[in-house]
Parts: structure tokens; C-alpha cells; sequence
């Protein structure tokens, strides 16, 4: 193994389909017309010397070292600005050539450090490449000129000298080895889209600038680490490159936050994890990153972490550390005891979106086929089971129907119920590029996310709905395209079921949903709902992303069916640049929905009740599986509670704090008797556990996981798990000790049972994935390369289906106890429950949730910044501190729900989508007053909290 | 140029319906914060756009992709202000003026020492020597005229020897020198020519945008440079490098800033190197 060396190009690639060419050092080459000469002469293998260059951002032609002789032209020109032109004779080295850059080289280095050795980037540094690649052998100024070097200079102080920035903590700015390429201030325009950097000064003060020369940490800046990728030398630098050295070998993976699915290569020092770099072929991300991905790993090696299995008779006492053996037999004898004394049903298990493919795959084969019941569930429950209801019902599928490069050609994009900017930041960079490039954009958000108002990114159309009302304003939206007759008649009749086209037709231009009707309950104007209708229907090609703000209500699956019907009824489907989106929220809930995580779906979407589908199974697991779905994670809770669901085997994921109505959460877990939780820390919902199984991180084991694009990508180990086993091998071990034999030698040997049982798999192997980088399913013989988009050419249903939307407001609703609605979501730095990303710097960001409040609200309760508030609905009061922004209008206030001691979820309510039971999370009325401290419930939850983590080492030890 | 548009669009020639026709044309006037670097062209855009002051690289130009990403039509006032007699005697009178492939006229700045200075339209063709001696009128100090810099502050000196150098721009290139916007810096026998290359590197240094690092740096060093070789430190190695210096930046720069400054530097060292305590250059018999 040694370090993945990814060829730098110079400039992006040239999209064009014509092709020139040309002859550079007597070769002669073929490229795509736009293709700049220094990526002509690397695509044949000549590097052309170059420091302002590199191809994830457009040529600048800054450093001068690039320069070329072409025959015929005058002077020398940079080969990074001149295209590629028929019949051009280009020569890179001559004698000219040298005499000039060996210039330029020694004017860099007569203001840069000649501290190679201990420098940081020793060995890693482009500027050291290029002194050696020009043969500079004197520095003929000296060091006693203006410099940005030494702090002092004949005792005097330097007034250009900067000190280093530590503040981000993640990695440092040294202005004094800054060779001002700019490549870091491109970076954050270009590919991130913050323009959080600049230059300050001009010409020989020019220097790198976060914001007003601000530190990095008090600057715009988000911390996605494109500049320091960017950097040619130690400028802005890696903390963990400092204090460890340079990598020695790296390994390809897949991050483990969020659906965006990044492409990572982790740089290994033996089995130190030294950084995480973006992978330019990750087709997801295309070699960008965010703070999350790219630094906040360290979760990994925290103290918190359990390392050893432990079991404890009552969740009041103490934690007892146990081998490996014991902890699994006593798991397995315990639920075999339940299933004696309370019945085959009275157990279950809920699969994790954090673990890999294979590992999910397993838990529900473990519950299916070892519990003999289809008690299995996982936390799709609580985000995207609405999409995979109405996207079924609508198209065939349950998943987004485009890849994310698709973006890079819509016209117009529509948001709705997501902020891409703080939950999927990655992809939001992709689709902010394209906002700069012109694309339009339509948010709907009760919010003024970032999204609405960024750097160069301006929202052509806001609709800032009050929480609850997205049925009527999508419904509006189709009034408008199908009473202004924008709809596209043709692909309708031959995409879509004419007759049912007309039925809603008919449906949405009722008076009832007209923009002016919806105007008074969303509070949204009826000309903003009529302008942003016209502008999806007619701007071209139109996509819609959205997010849990569209699934996690009473009506998500209605919501996400009229989201379909838009699509359909204006042709926006089925190509390039158009499509409906769910941007998942974690890495592999694509992927654990896709393996039969559903109490009613085994792998690939099949119910349960098809004789077909089970006989497959039974015949390959050699079990007879029930026919009648199993519970739900809200059914199993309820079944605890009334004394018949006793037993649960729980995956990665931490339901006490995702899931709402943290109470009921509880009050199910207590009354189990055995709660076997398999996590990398002790999670809320360990406090009720009786078995403690320690899990691995992504960083430990071998799988794949599946994004938001459907795109089946490498998970692989570089280092050996602490805990001793990858998360796989841990419920072979479990099965095996329930009485169901599973033998598995590796991971790949699990995917090919899938492939082997699921028709969207059939081709999938590890060994593809290993020779392909990734492939987005379905992938079989019908489509050999996988399907960067779907229902091409024609729904996967058949004929598109078209869906009454009737509007129900919830019951969940404002009134005189709880006049404001409370709507959740994320942040950039956090992830989700927080479990892993509180466990490292990134709290530098989000210390603590706060509660978003409008001015007018908060001057009427008499609340200042920063004052702790107590936030009270029906289902309970928690306390945390408000912050007073504009950003949500009156009568809204928002949270987020990454810290367990702000307890968000005691205030959900138990409302949830009529179809899939997806917990109402994003509306619940509420009232806000101001408070002194954490409410009664948050202190013994603290005290509870304490005794519950009490753990008596090993005896041996 | 305020109240000339206001005058222009009072008399009706801007704005809507001009004369009374269906066209329609009209001036904007945007004042630049001053950077010299702004009047080429690339960073005038940048600077049109609100952004830093900053030279573009070229391709694409200007008129495949200019200002706000368009299209765009750079025209130097010199070049606007020749539009009226062109339309008013046709093109074939312009032409008629001028010699070589230098035709029309130019609008001379006569400035610096010189007795009478002024703007002076003359047809290209003119010699050096007449335009100092003739129409300026040597000096104003009345002492001997040493040197003369042609083209603004980037332009070349040329000695009193060059004054038969007929006002043409491949005359002019042909002894390395440019007519540039055609200002002409008259200097008497006093004038030091080591500092007059001096200054050169520092009004770079000044006005560089610091995009490209043979003008951010470059020019730094120059000046220092220079110092040294006044100040008789390693006089010949550091001639020698600034010479170097001199060919970095011609060919390497981005824009005629630094990639110019070398002409007033290297001119004065060429025919004044006395000034620089060097031996004068033998003339060139090999070519």
C-alpha cells in the first residue's frame, strides 16, 4: 500500500464533445475543445511546471511558471489560460522557458522560509516540487529585502509579518509561508461558494484574508478544509499533519455522516488515521468535503468510547465489563427466554442507517430469520419513510430519481423542506455553483435559510410557510401550472395515465387551492406561490431536492405524492437536470431502507406477504418467514408498554434521542427486559440497556453504504476495530448464539447473498465496486452500468400516477396555551443526535442547541439574546437558550436537536404521517417564557443520567 | 465629461430616440478608486464589477467575454475621440496622416522639463527630436536635454542620440522603446538615471495588483535591488541580476504593468550606465 497520488491537471476538465488537436514536444494529442495546453500536456504525461494551477479550480494563470512557446504566437503564454487550438505546436521546455521560470522560482523563494526540514509540508509541498522541477540553486536577493518571513528583522519589529493562525481547530494559516496563489481564496468561491477568503492588500502586501482580516474561526468561514486541499505548501495546513507527519499509505472510503455519500481517501501512518481527503473520482462529491467528513473523525479514538462488552441485571445498577462470550450468550439466553415465556412475537430489532450495507442486511436477516418474526424497523421510521411511500405509490421507486452531477444542468431548482447548506453541505456547494452559473432558485422554507441568502446566491422566490401547511402550498403550486395551462401535455399522455391526470387536474383547480385561498392559512403571498408556480413549470429544466421538512409531518407522504404530481405534470422527469430528490439524511438510510429494514419489506422493497418473494428467502435462509408485517418502532414502544414486546436488539442508532415524545421512548424502553444496545458510546438509549455491545466506526470495517443517489460506494477498514470486531461479525456472533447459523468470512461474501436475492443488486459485487469506484442501483443485466438516472424512459411503475392531494392541517395547532410553532432542523458543524461530531472540535461551532426566535415574539415575552427560555408544548417543557433573529417569522421558532441535555424531543408530539407513522418533528405548537436555568425534568434526567453510566471494571483487571 | 453627457443628453444625441430617431444610446460614467493598474483593461472590468482591482488572464478576451461575463467593447478615450473626424472627412482622410502602419494622428503630452508643454495633436511620422526641440522647446531649465521617456510612466528613455526616431510605433519598438498613450517626460542633464529606474520599480511596486509574482515580488526586489547597486554593494553581481530581473518580468508578467516596467529600467541602463557606476556597454557590433 502506499498513498493514493491523484494526478493534478491544472485546470477542470472540458466538458465539450469536440475534440482538437495539436502537438505538444513533437507528440501530437487529442483533447475536448476548452482543454488548456498544461492539461493537454499532463493527459500525455508531461507535467508542465505550475503553482497557481490545480483542477479543481479554474485557471488563473498567476504564478508564471506555466508559460510555453507556441510556433507562430509571440511571447510566452501561460499554458493554464490558453486553450488547446487545432494544429498548435507547443513546446514546454526551452531554453527561454527556464530562464524565466528558474526568475519567477527564485523570486518566491527570496519571501518564503527556507525551514524545509522541519517544515510541515516537508515532502508534501508543491513549491519545493518546483524549486526542484526548475532547477533553482540561488536565491540572488537575499533575505535582508521586505519579506512576510521573520517576525523581526535587525531587531526591529516586520510590519508585514503575520502571526500563525491557530484558531481554527482543525488546521493553521501561516501567512509567512503564503505564496498569495490564491488557489485557497478560489477554493472557497469556486468549489465551497462561502467567499469567506480574500486578498487583502495589493501587490506586495497582497495576503491571504479570511473575511476583514479576521482569524479564520471568527470569519465566514465553514471549515470544509477546500482551501487547505487547495494549498500548494504549508500554509494552510492540517493540525494532525503537524503533529503527526506525513502519511504514508491512504485507503479509499465512503464518510459515514450524512446521505451525500463523500468519497474520502484516509491517510494512514500505520493504523493513525493522519487526515481525511477528499477523492476527486468520488462521483458524489467530486474531491470536495465539509467540516464534518473532512475533520470531525476524531470520535473514533475518544476517551468515551466503549471499548468492552457489558450487561447489568436492571438498568439501575451498575455496568459490569464481561468478555465477548458472555455478553453474547447472555443476550442470546435472555431473549430466548422472552420468547419462551411471552411468544415468538415479543421480541425485535431495529437496523442502523450509520452501519454499512451488509451489517443491515444482516440485523434484519438476524430478526427475520433468527427471531422468526418481522419485528424490525430502523430510523427511516423517523426521516424518509414518507418518501418511500409516495414515490412508490407515485413512480415505482422510493428513491431519488437523479445523481447529483444532474444539477450541474438544471435551470431552475426548487428546495423545499431543506437546508442542503447545513445538512448537506457538500451537495450544496454543487448546486450553489450552479446558482452562480444562472440556474434559478425557489425555496420553500418557513425559515430564511442560508439557502434563501448567501454569498452570490439569492433565492428568486421564498416562500416562507408557516409549519404544517406544505400540502396546500404544493397543491397551489400544481393550481397555478394546471389552471395557466403550463403542464406539458405530451409527456403527460405518454408518461402518465391521462384519465388520472385529469381527475387531479380537476382536483387542484378547485377554488380551494388557488394561491389566493392558500395565501391566508400558509401566509405565504399568492403572487410569490403564482411566481414560483410559473417559474418551475416554464424555466426549463426544473428539479426539486427535499428534506425532512417535507417528510416528518401528519401529511409527509401527501407532501412528497404532490411533489411527484409536480414533476410529472410538468415533464420534469426521466433526464439531465430535472427529477425529484430526497436528500437523505444519513449515510446508509438509502441503503438500510433499500435491505428490507421495513417490518413489511424484505430486500428490494417486496412485501412481506408475497408467497413469491418469502419462498425465495425460505429456500436460501432455510427458515419459514411470517407473512404479516411486524411492528413499528412507535407499534413496538406501544406493545412494551402494554406488556407484550419484551425484548429488543437495537443497532447504532439511539431512539431515546431521535425519536419523539421522549417520554413514551422511556416509559417502552423501561418496561422491556433485555435492551441490547450495540453503539460506539454510551447513547441515551443505553441508559435502559442490559446488554452493551461495543460497535465499530466506519473507519473499522469493510461494507458498503448506499446515498441519497442510490450510489452503492466502498466502505474500508484502515484500522483494526477497538472494540475487537466489526459491527457484522458482532450479529453473526449474536445469531449463532440464538440457534440460526450465519457463516460469513467477509463482508463481500454478505453483498452477494444480496445481489444473489435482489433483483436491483443482481450485479453487484465487491469486486465491481473495486474495479468501478461505485455503481447507483439498480444495477443488473437490464442495466449492466447501474442507473445514474431513473425512469428514463418511462416509470418504473409503468404509467406515472398522478395523486389527489387533499390538505388536512394537522391537529397539531397553535392556540392560546401554545401560540408559537416550533420547527427542527440542523447545523453545518453537528450531525443529527450528535453522538459523534459533540465528541470533537466541532462544538466549537454549536456548543449548545439554541432557540431561533422572532424579534416581535421575544420582545413580547420580554426575552433577551442569550436568555435561557423555558420551551413548553402538551407533551413536555424543556429549557435552553434563545437567540433573536428575523430568520423565522413571527410565530415560528426553531431548534436544533444534537445535544441530549436540551431534550428537543420531549417536546414532539406522538402526531405522525398517516401513511408511515414519521413522527410530526417539524410542527408543534409551543409556548416560550423566560426561565432560570434547566427545567426539573433536564436535572433528573442529568442525575439519572449519571447513575446509569456507572460501570465496574472487569475484576481480572 | 458630466455635463458633457448632461449637454448630450439635453440636445437630444443621448438617451432615448435620439435626433428624433428610433435609437437609442446613452453614456454611464463610472469613477475608478484611482488604482493605475485599472486601466488595463482586464482589471478596469474587475473593477467595473465592483470586485479588486485585478487583471484577468487573457483568453478569453474581452470582446468573447468581458464585463459581467459579455461581450465587451474596450475603447481608450484616445480611440473614442477620433470617432467625430473620421465620420465627419471619412476614413480616407484620417489615413492620409501618419507613416508606416502607425496611421492618423495622436494627441502628444508634452510634459516634465520642458519650456513649452501641452497637448499637441500631430500626424505619427514625426521625429523625437522635433517634437522636444521644435514644438517643446528644450528645456525649461534651459540646460541640455539628457533623456526623454516616451509612453507614460512605463515607457522607455531614449538619450538625445535617439532623437531621430520618427514618432511611429515599430520605430519605436525597433530601439525597444513604445509610444504607449504618447506622454512624453522631458529631463535635463541633471537628472540621475540610476533613481529614474529606481522610481520605475517602485511605482510597480505601488500600483502592482499582486495577482502575478513577477510584479508582486519582482518589483520589490528591483527596488532593492537597485539600492544595492547604488549603494556600490556587489555592484556587478546585482547588475547582472536585475537584469535577470528585467527579463522575469517582461516575459513572465500578466499584464503591461510589470511586464513594462522593464522598459524604463533597462533603457536607462542601457544608455546611461554611468549612472549605475557600470562601465558603458560597448555598441553591439556582432548584429
Amino acid at each position: 500500500m502506499s498513498l493514493v497520488h491523484e494526478i493534478d491537471f491544472g485546470t477542470p476538465r472540458s466538458k465539450s464533445e469536440k475534440e482538437v488537436t495539436l502537438t505538444i514536444d513533437g507528440q501530437q494529442i487529442t483533447v475536448p475543445e476548452g482543454t488548456s495546453i498544461m492539461r493537454a500536456a499532463m493527459e500525455m504525461g508531461t507535467q508542465i511546471p505550475k503553482l497557481c494551477a490545480t483542477d479543481m479550480v479554474d485557471a488563473y494563470g498567476s504564478c508564471r511558471l506555466c508559460l510555453v512557446e507556441i510556433e507562430g504566437r509571440p511571447g510566452t503564454p501561460a499554458s493554464c489560460t490558453t486553450p488547446a487550438m487545432p494544429g498548435m505546436v507547443v513546446k514546454t521546455q526551452t531554453d527561454r522557458l527556464k530562464k524565466i521560470r528558474n526568475g519567477v522560482m527564485e523570486l518566491y523563494i527570496s519571501d518564503h522560509p527556507l525551514d524545509c526540514l522541519t517544515c510541515s509540508a516537508n515532502g508534501d509541498c508543491e513549491l519545493q516540487d518546483m524549486a526542484g522541477a526548475v532547477g533553482l540553486r540561488e536565491v540572488r536577493y537575499g533575505y535582508d529585502g521586505e519579506n512576510h518571513v521573520f517576525a523581526e528583522q535587525n531587531g526591529v519589529a516586520n510590519e508585514n509579518w503575520l502571526a500563525k493562525d491557530e484558531s481554527n481547530p482543525y488546521f493553521t494559516y501561516d501567512p509567512s509561508k503564503c505564496i498569495v496563489c490564491s488557489r485557497c481564496v478560489r477554493a472557497c468561491e469556486e468549489v465551497q461558494g462561502t467567499f469567506a477568503l480574500t486578498i487583502a492588500g495589493r501587490g506586495f502586501d497582497s495576503r491571504v484574508s479570511p473575511g476583514m482580516q479576521e482569524s479564520f474561526l471568527n470569519s465566514e468561514c465553514v471549515s470544509c478544509g477546500a482551501c487547505v486541499q487547495a494549498c500548494p505548501t504549508a500554509t494552510l495546513n492540517e493540525k494532525k499533519v503537524i503533529e503527526i507527519g506525513k502519511p504514508e499509505h491512504s485507503v479509499v472510503t465512503t464518510c459515514a455522516y450524512c446521505g451525500v455519500g463523500c468519497s474520502f481517501k484516509a491517510e494512514m501512518r500505520g493504523e493513525e488515521l493522519v487526515r481525511m481527503v477528499p477523492y476527486k473520482d468520488g462521483e458524489a462529491n467530486r474531491g470536495h468535503s465539509c467540516v464534518k467528513g473532512r475533520f470531525a473523525w476524531g470520535y473514533a479514538t475518544h476517551r468515551e468510547r466503549i471499548l468492552k462488552p457489558m450487561i447489568r441485571a436492571k438498568v439501575t445498577d451498575p455496568w459490569k465489563e464481561v468478555s465477548w462470550e458472555e455478553a453474547i450468550n447472555y443476550a442470546a439466553s435472555e431473549f430466548k427466554r422472552i420468547q419462551k415465556t411471552y411468544g415468538t412475537d415479543s421480541v425485535g430489532g431495529i437496523t442502523s442507517s450509520r452501519c454499512t450495507n451488509e451489517e443491515t442486511y444482516l440485523v434484519q436477516k438476524l430478526i427475520r430469520a433468527g427471531f422468526g418474526n418481522n419485528n424490525v424497523d430502523t430510523c427511516a421510521r423517523v426521516c424518509h419513510s414518507p418518501t418511500g411511500y409516495g414515490l412508490g405509490q407515485a413512480f415505482g421507486t422510493s428513491a431519488g430519481t437523479q445523481n447529483f452531477d444532474s444539477v450541474e444542468k438544471s435551470d431552475v431548482v426548487l428546495v423545499i423542506g431543506a437546508n442542503p447548506a447545513s445538512a448537506h453541505p457538500v451537495f450544496a456547494s454543487r448546486m450553489k455553483k450552479r446558482l452562480r452559473e444562472g440556474a434559478k432558485l425557489i425555496v420553500i422554507d418557513p425559515r430564511r435559510t442560508e439557502m434563501v441568502k448567501s454569498a452570490h446566491v439569492e433565492a428568486d422566490y421564498h416562500l416562507p410557510l408557516l409549519p404544517g401547511t406544505n400540502v396546500a402550498i404544493v397543491t397551489a403550486l400544481a393550481h397555478v401550472i394546471v389552471t395557466e395551462k403550463i403542464y406539458n401535455e405530451q409527456f403527460i399522455r405518454e408518461r402518465c395515465d391521462w384519465d388520472e391526470f385529469q381527475h387531479w387536474a380537476d382536483f387542484v383547480s378547485l377554488p380551494q387551492n388557488s394561491p389566493e385561498v392558500v395565501a391566508k392559512l400558509s401566509g405565504v403571498p399568492a403572487e410569490t406561490i403564482r411566481g414560483a408556480a410559473r417559474l418551475y413549470a416554464t424555466g426549463g429544466n426544473a428539479a426539486i431536492y427535499y428534506g425532512l421538512g417535507v417528510t416528518e409531518h401528519s401529511q409527509g407522504s401527501t407532501t412528497v405524492m404532490a411533489i411527484a404530481n409536480l414533476s410529472m405534470a410538468t415533464g420534469n422527469i426521466g433526464r439531465e437536470g430535472v427529477g425529484v430528490n430526497p436528500l437523505r439524511g444519513q449515510n446508509n438510510v438509502q441503503g438500510s431502507c433499500d435491505m428490507g429494514s421495513f417490518p413489511h419489506e424484505l430486500p428490494g422493497y417486496r412485501h412481506v406477504s408475497g408467497d413469491e418473494v418469502r419462498e425465495l428467502f425460505n429456500r436460501d435462509w432455510g427458515v419459514t418467514l411470517q407473512k404479516e408485517p411486524g411492528l413499528r418502532i412507535p407499534n413496538m414502544l406501544d406493545a412494551a408498554v402494554d406488556g407484550t414486546f419484551k425484548g429488543i436488539y437495537i443497532q447504532g442508532e439511539d431512539i431515546l434521542q431521535s425519536d419523539p415524545d421522549t417520554k413514551h421512548v422511556s416509559a417502552g424502553l423501561e418496561a422491556m427486559e433485555c435492551v441490547v444496545v450495540q453503539d460506539l458510546f454510551l447513547n441515551e438509549t443505553a441508559r435502559f440497556a442490559h446488554v452493551f455491545l461495543p460497535g465499530s466506526t466506519f473507519l473499522e470495517k469493510n461494507g458498503t453504504f448506499t446515498n441519497a443517489e442510490r450510489r452503492i460506494q466502498m466502505v474500508r477498514k484502515v484500522m483494526s476495530p477497538k472494540n475487537g470486531y466489526e459491527d457484522w461479525e458482532i450479529t453473526v456472533m449474536l445469531s449463532n448464539a440464538l440457534g440460526y447459523k450465519m457463516e460469513y468470512s467477509h463482508p463481500s461474501e454478505i453483498m452477494d447473498e444480496i445481489a444473489r436475492l435482489t433483483p436491483g443488486f443482481a450485479n453487484v459485487s465487491f469486486k465491481m465496486l473495486d474495479e468501478r469506484g461505485s455503481v447507483q442501483w439498480p444495477c443488473n443485466d437490464k442495466a449492466p452500468e447501474g442507473s445514474p438516472i431513473m425512469h428514463v424512459n418511462g416509470f418504473v411503475r409503468g404509467k406515472g400516477k398522478f395523486i389527489v392531494t387533499d390538505y388536512v392541517a394537522t391537529d397539531e395547532k397553535s392556540g392560546p396555551r401554545f401560540p408559537l410553532l416550533l420547527t427542527t432542523g440542523r447545523i453545518l458543524s453537528q450531525y443529527n443526535v450528535g453522538a459523534q461530531t459533540r465528541r470533537t472540535e466541532n462544538s466549537m461551532w454549536h456548543a449548545e442547541d439554541v432557540l431561533e426566535i422572532h424579534p416581535h415574539d421575544a420582545e413580547q415575552r420580554g426575552i433577551r439574546e442569550g436568555d435561557w427560555v423555558k420551551l413548553q408544548s402538551r407533551a413536555g417543557e424543556t429549557s435552553l437558550r434563545a437567540t433573536i433573529t428575523d430568520k423565522v417569522a413571527a410565530g415560528v421558532v426553531y431548534t436544533t436537536f444534537h445535544h441530549p441535555d436540551t431534550q428537543a424531543n420531549v417536546i414532539t408530539t406522538d402526531f405522525s404521517d398517516w401513511a408511515t407513522n414519521c413522527p410530526e418533528y417539524k410542527v408543534t405548537a409551543v409556548q416560550v417564557s423566560p426561565s432560570n436555568g434547566p427545567s426539573q425534568w433536564q436535572r433528573e434526567y442529568e442525575e439519572f443520567s449519571r447513575q446509569s453510566r456507572q460501570i465496574v471494571p472487569e475484576a481480572a483487571e | 465629461m458630466e455635463a458633457a453627457c448632461a449637454a448630450g443628453r439635453k440636445g437630444g444625441v443621448l438617451g432615448k430616440n435620439i435626433l428624433g430617431s428610433q435609437y437609442e444610446f446613452d453614456i454611464e460614467i463610472r469613477t475608478g478608486a484611482g488604482a493605475y493598474v485599472c486601466g488595463e483593461e482586464t482589471s478596469l472590468l474587475e473593477s467595473l464589477e465592483g470586485k479588486r482591482g485585478q487583471v484577468r488572464a487573457k483568453p478569453p478576451l474581452p470582446a468573447i467575454k468581458g464585463l459581467f461575463g459579455k461581450p465587451t467593447v474596450i475603447n481608450n478615450v484616445l480611440s473614442l475621440a477620433t470617432v467625430p473626424i473620421v465620420m465627419d472627412k471619412g476614413a480616407a482622410f484620417y489615413k492620409g496622416f501618419g507613416m508606416g502602419r502607425s496611421r492618423g494622428t495622436m494627441p502628444i503630452q508634452l510634459a516634465g522639463n520642458v519650456k513649452h508643454g501641452g497637448l499637441y495633436e500631430v500626424a505619427f511620422g514625426i521625429t523625437l527630436g522635433k517634437l522636444v526641440d521644435e514644438i517643446g522647446g528644450g528645456t525649461a531649465s534651459g540646460r541640455p536635454v539628457r533623456a526623454v521617456q516616451v509612453g507614460g510612466p512605463l515607457g522607455a528613455y531614449f538619450p538625445r542620440s535617439y532623437f531621430d526616431t520618427p514618432f511611429d510605433y515599430e520605430a519605436f519598438a525597433a530601439r525597444d522603446g513604445l509610444i504607449g498613450h504618447a506622454g512624453i517626460v522631458v529631463f535635463d542633464d541633471t537628472v540621475d538615471m540610476a533613481k529614474m529606474a529606481r522610481f520605475a520599480m517602485e511605482f510597480c511596486s505601488i500600483e502592482s495588483c499582486g495577482k502575478c509574482t513577477p510584479c508582486r515580488i519582482g518589483s520589490t526586489r528591483g527596488v532593492e535591488t537597485i539600492d544595492k547597486i547604488m549603494a556600490n554593494d556587489n555592484r556587478a553581481k546585482n547588475l547582472e541580476t536585475l537584469e535577470d530581473l528585467c527579463n522575469t518580468m517582461k516575459f513572465g508578467s500578466l499584464c503591461a504593468l510589470g511586464g513594462f516596467t522593464p522598459y524604463p529600467v533597462m533603457s536607462a541602463l542601457t544608455h546611461f550606465p554611468e549612472d549605475f557606476g557600470a562601465s558603458p556597454k560597448l555598441p553591439q557590433a556582432a548584429e
